[in-house]
């Protein structure tokens, strides 16, 4: 620490930054918790924060109700899918952006990240109609070009930031060793690369796999993922908030869980390579 | 084999030159150095001979074929970059083996060649450590091991030695130049450091703004400068130089004369002045003398200089040392 900070003003900003902490993450404990109240329970005023009677029946019916596994290889399929596709596209594009920079590439950039900016609602009808006519509705395939083409400036970005911070000398030598393109790619920047091409495909996967706006207009079953699953207990017949938390709870498991395993390269990720 | 030749290499980019028209020729085995001040085309022109930038026109003949094509795997160079450029995955093993790899040499002998080369180099104890686990100096000999382990048509060194301090600095200077010796082999050497171009260079090429100012041997440029730039460059503490009336004596624009070629006296010589300061190195003295003829003056004495600033004192340059320049800045030649 460059300067010294009292003790007190230690103990507030750490007070401070739990209690934000918990503000963000109260959402998610509240779906837990309310996941395994029953339904009357689950919206008595006052609500009841511990002390109900636990039960896991919401779980059972749940899985009764629908097949989850379904959804989550749904879900697995085009998260994953859509981010190694992008991939695919993102390295070299990211590479050429980073060492071969033309007089437009800036510009380029941020054309695609102005991409980002339109509210995709805009583009549901056309996309909807393409989607219609080509026999691309609820279809895995349709919505892992969808999912990859939505995420793709990210990952170009993403890839662009890292790749930036290799210095051009260490691929100049390569090429002095006389690697080709290829080697260069896979042996030299590849390897450097590694924990930002990792952290791009993990924070990638996460977008995936949360989003729901197209997986929940272009998909009715066959390729709906667990977003659709969340959905469908908000129902003509009537909310069931424990049961919605239940599916919702199962829904954001896998992905809490690896997001817990991936935290230091998402922190990385997030802060798009500003921070070494 | 290791001749270069550059035939009339041109480099733009879009509408800036860097390289108007550049003609060498460089022999195998010689130890060239370009030099010349930051943004004169230096490392622009290394550059173009690597491959690593295309020529924009002319010629660049590796051993007799024209070469300026041809990616830099195809053109069988080496070199040694500015910050040493190895790989910081791979161990000092393969950093040194990976241009071997690529070339798809067996095994046993790709690890023959990195053993000798390491030995050349002193390397031999670190060749299991990353890059990161290694000092500069260390750095730039994987840097030159990675090179040498080649056997290339010639080296190509990109001020190899601005990121040490000047103790290994000059310690590496002495290593590759044992190491031309022993390697026999064609070397391009580019710097800004003027003391390294003396020190190292078979031939110095002096670039100016992209322009070829003046080959030659170290001791050439030294004595007979083509113009007022490339008598300025070479010579530390640099030459003076004086304009006016007393280079009219001359038939001159400007004269110059080097610090180590004007003789002090306290009672009498050509030029009066006043010792302004005086810099002392022990076996010499520098001396920075205000004068009425030319401004402050750079002198060199020998040993200890007894007299100390505000010290009246005399100058009088060594006749047959004195450069002449024209308007232009160009040499005027003694008749011989």
């Amino acid at each position: 620490m460059a300067r010294a900070v009292s003790l007190r003003r230690r103990t507030i900003a750490t007070a401070a930054a739990w209690l934000i902490g918990f503000l963000i993450f109260f959402p998610i404990l509240w779906t837990i918790i309310t996941s395994f109240k029953t339904e009357l329970e689950a919206f008595s005023t006052p609500p009841k924060f511990l002390f109900f009677e636990w039960t896991t029946e919401n779980y059972g019916i749940v899985q009764e109700r629908s097949n989850y596994l379904r959804f989550v290889s749904n879900s697995l399929i085009l998260s994953i899918g859509s981010t190694l596709v992008a991939l695919l596209f993102a390295i070299p594009a990211a590479w050429a952006m980073a060492f071969a920079p033309g007089k437009r590439t800036k510009d380029l950039l941020m054309w695609m990240l102005s991409t980002k900016m339109m509210p995709p609602v805009g583009a549901l009808i056309p996309v909807y109609l393409i989607f219609r006519d080509m026999g691309l509705l609820d279809s895995r395939g349709g919505l892992i070009a969808v999912l990859f083409l939505l995420n793709l400036p990210i990952i170009v970005w993403m890839l662009y930031t890292y790749f930036k911070e290799i210095p051009p000398e260490i691929l100049e030598a390569a090429r002095m060793d006389g690697a080709s393109l290829w080697k260069e790619l896979v042996y030299v920047l590849a390897p450097m690369a590694v924990p930002g091409i990792a952290s791009t495909l993990l924070l990638n996967i996460i977008l995936a796999w949360n989003e729901a706006f197209w997986t929940l207009n272009l998909t009715t079953s066959a390729a709906a993922p667990l977003t659709a699953f969340i959905a469908s207990y908000s129902s003509p017949e009537g909310l069931f908030w424990a049961k919605l938390s239940a599916a919702s709870t199962m829904a954001i498991a896998p992905i809490l869980v690896l997001g817990w395993f991936a935290q230091k390269q998402l922190v990385r990720g997030l802060t798009f390579g500003a921070v070494k | 084999m290791g001749t270069i030749v550059l035939k009339d290499v041109q480099k733009r980019f879009g509408d800036v030159t860097i390289i108007p028209n550049a003609n060498l020729a460089i022999k195998n085995g010689e130890f060239v150095v370009f030099v010349g001040p930051s943004g004169c085309g230096k490392s622009t022109l290394l550059r173009l001979i690597a491959g690593l930038e295309d020529v924009s026109g002319g010629e660049i003949i590796i051993d007799g074929s024209d070469a300026a094509q041809l990616p830099p795997a195809k053109r069988g160079l080496s070199m040694v970059f500015q910050s040493y450029a190895l790989y910081p995955h791979m161990s000092v093993r393969n950093n040194i083996a990976f241009g071997l790899k690529m070339a798809g040499m067996p095994k046993p002998e790709i690890e023959a060649k990195v053993a000798k080369a390491a030995q050349t180099l002193n390397l031999t104890d670190y060749l299991d450590r990353k890059p990161r686990q290694l000092s500069g100096g260390q750095r730039q000999r994987v840097a030159i091991g990675r090179a040498i382990v080649r056997q290339p048509k010639a080296f190509l060194f990109d001020e190899p030695l601005s990121n040490l301090d000047a103790a290994l600095r000059v310690q590496m200077r002495l290593e590759i130049m044992q190491l031309h010796q022993t390697l026999g082999a064609t070397m391009i050497y580019v710097t800004h450091d003027q003391v390294e171009a003396m020190t190292m260079a078979d031939r110095i090429v002096v670039l100016n703004k992209g322009n070829v100012e003046q080959v030659g041997s170290p001791l050439e440029l030294y004595n007979n400068p083509d113009s007022l730039f490339v008598a300025g460059f070479i010579g530390s503490p640099k030459m003076n130089f004086v304009s006016g009336e007393v280079a009219g004596q001359y038939q001159a624009q400007t004269i110059g004369v080097r610090p180590e070629h004007i003789a002090l006296s306290s009672q009498s010589g050509a030029w009066e002045g006043t010792i302004a300061l005086a810099e002392h190195l022990g076996a010499d003295t520098f001396l920075h003398i205000d004068t009425k003829v030319g401004g402050r003056l750079t002198v060199r004495a020998a040993g200890e200089y007894d007299q100390g600033p505000g010290a009246k004192i005399w100058l009088t340059p060594e006749k047959n040392r004195i450069h002449r320049f024209d308007q232009n800045g160009r040499a005027i030649k003694n008749a011989a």
